[in-house]
């Protein structure tokens, strides 16, 4: 479609100019995976039991990253570009409403691969990364879990009445979540009981589905987290679709 | 020569909740004019911009942009009108040239990014992220990425709003040089002088409902507007035999000084004439005329500036 691959390009482009998110989705979570890496090391008697610490800790960082940019970037983007006009702007032109939307989700969703690959890479260099996984699995795992956390940074653009709402309701949701669920911080040091109540998170389950990938756990064992996953992001969706703005 | 008028709008209203905004509003613009249209904030001069840049749906009313109806055809009319928004923004971190880049590829039939960049004055600034133009060169800007797919029609919402008067002349110079182009101009407005000097016809709206719609000139004359030649004499003079002149319409005397109110290009000439003829000098002349802020003002009840 005319305009959507620049307008994908263009927003990659701005993304990378603004040091704050870059930092956050690209540099973050490979500096999580150096420190932790650093102190416990890829043994197969380390801290995570029988698989290296950095193999166990991995998927969560991916889930950090999917989360980062899908729940905080787009929601926050987007509800900036609504306060700011610029998605009245675009309206005037001959793109497509849905393809304004569709570009920021596009290039978010191309930073959030490099995110990924790039922690892949660094796990590999370092640590010397182990995926037991195959890449069918895998690639399912990681578009399920990036339909999720897109759709509630979506849902977040939608509901939050500013763009300054938007980043304070994306930030409390965003922290607590991120250690809790397992993804910056293994879920085996966390309390039982935190552990049990983390299971109203959706980023826990994207945890979940991306480590059972991760370490080859057939799929048909992941129904009922692939089932939480999907209706998340379908209600997330219908929310977004039902409450959004244009200003 | 009567081609179908560029913008056609016939009983357009528009209310949000309990306020008003587009009133039964009616007119239209004919291809390669100028119209522009006045009012104070909140008199509906956004609105019916929105309205025809298929932006917002009208209550009632029947419009037409090129012939296409903005709510219903919006596809087939977005590639060609060009739209200045009063309340639109780019990213901050987007560089001219890269914003042009992306505002041409919307579009098949596109002007060289070049070429609009140097016609606007702003060729050495292509490579200024956005966040760092200036206010003049901001909305020069906008105006570019108005222009660079050759639309038919241009919609310019406040476009010299927060300029100072030299940016505000250039941007009039560019107004006008689009016209000479072909292009159909609608621009709303709260400078007096900018609508009197800048448009073709001059649309008056209070309170979404057009008052008055006519050239500045004869919008200032249907206010009752006129001439005004005022002097200074120190001889004793009739100045009953002023009142007979056929372009006068009213002498008096104010603080001293003699106020003839009259009509048409001859009249101070007349006057000194007269008073020579009874040799009489007329000291310190002054001559004024009514301004469309005079005609405003008679039109509305109310001044522009104040808000």
């Amino acid at each position: 479609m005319r305009g959507v691959g620049k307008l994908t390009w263009v927003e990659m482009k701005l993304f990378v100019r603004e040091p704050l998110g870059a930092f956050f989705t690209l540099i973050f979570p490979v500096v999580l995976l150096l420190i932790f890496g650093a102190v416990f090391g890829n043994h197969t008697s380390g801290a995570a039991g029988d698989v290296g610490f950095v193999d166990a800790a991995t998927p969560g960082y991916v889930a950090l990253v999917i989360a980062t940019s899908g729940l905080l970037s787009l929601g926050i983007n987007v509800a900036r570009y609504r306060e700011q006009g610029i998605l009245r702007r675009l309206r005037v032109t001959p793109l497509r409403p849905g393809a304004v939307l569709a570009a920021q989700v596009a290039a978010l969703f191309v930073v959030t691969t490099i995110g990924v690959g790039m922690l892949l890479a660094t796990g590999r260099a370092l640590f010397g990364l182990h995926c037991a996984g195959t890449p069918g699995p895998l690639a399912a795992a990681f578009a399920i879990s990036s339909a999720t956390m897109f759709a509630l940074g979506m849902a977040l653009a939608s509901v939050a009445a500013s763009a300054r709402a938007a980043q304070a309701v994306g930030m409390a949701i965003f922290y607590p979540m991120i250690f809790l669920s397992g993804a910056a911080l293994p879920r085996e040091l966390l309390p039982d009981g935190i552990r049990h109540a983390a299971v109203v998170l959706p980023l826990t389950h994207v945890v979940t589905l991306l480590q059972a990938a991760w370490s080859g756990t057939p799929w048909t064992t992941q129904l009922s987290t692939i089932a939480v996953l999907g209706l998340t992001t379908v209600m997330a969706s219908a929310l977004a679709v039902w409450s959004f703005r244009w200003e | 020569m009567t081609a179908a008028p560029a913008i056609e709008v016939r009983g357009l209203q528009k209310r949000y909740g309990a306020a008003i905004a587009a009133d039964a509003m009616t007119f239209s613009v004919a291809a390669g004019e100028i119209l522009g249209v006045i009012g104070r904030n909140g008199a509906g001069k956004t609105t019916l911009v929105e309205c025809l840049a298929t932006l917002r749906r009208p209550d009632a009313g029947e419009l037409r942009v090129l012939g296409l109806d903005p709510t219903r055809d919006g596809r087939a009319l977005r590639p060609r009108i060009g739209v200045q928004l009063q309340s639109a923004a780019l990213p901050d971190r987007l560089r001219l040239w890269e914003a042009l880049d992306l505002f041409a590829s919307f579009h098949r039939k596109r002007r060289r990014s070049a070429d609009v960049l140097a016609e606007l004055g702003l060729a050495d600034s292509a490579n200024v992220a956005f966040g760092d133009l200036s206010g003049g060169q901001k909305q020069r800007a906008f105006i570019a990425l108005a222009l660079i797919h050759e639309p038919e029609v241009v919609l310019l919402d406040e476009l010299t709003t927060g300029l100072d008067p030299q940016a505000r002349r250039g941007i009039w110079d560019l107004v006008r040089a689009m016209r000479d182009r072909g292009v159909t101009v609608l621009l709303t407005t709260h400078f007096m002088e900018e609508a009197e000097r800048l448009c073709d016809r001059v649309a008056v709206i209070r309170h979404g409902r057009i008052v008055a719609l006519d050239t500045p000139e004869r919008l200032v004359a249907a206010a009752g507007g006129c001439r005004r030649v005022s002097f200074r004499i120190d001889t004793p003079f009739d100045l009953d035999g002023l009142g007979t002149l056929t372009p006068v319409r009213r002498v008096h005397r104010v603080d001293g000084r003699v106020v003839v109110e009259g009509d048409g290009d001859d009249l101070a000439v007349e006057i000194i004439r007269t008073l020579a003829a009874s040799g009489v000098r007329p000291m310190d002349v002054r001559t004024e005329q009514s301004t469309l802020e005079d005609a405003f003002l008679a039109l509305t009840g109310e001044r522009l500036d104040e808000s």
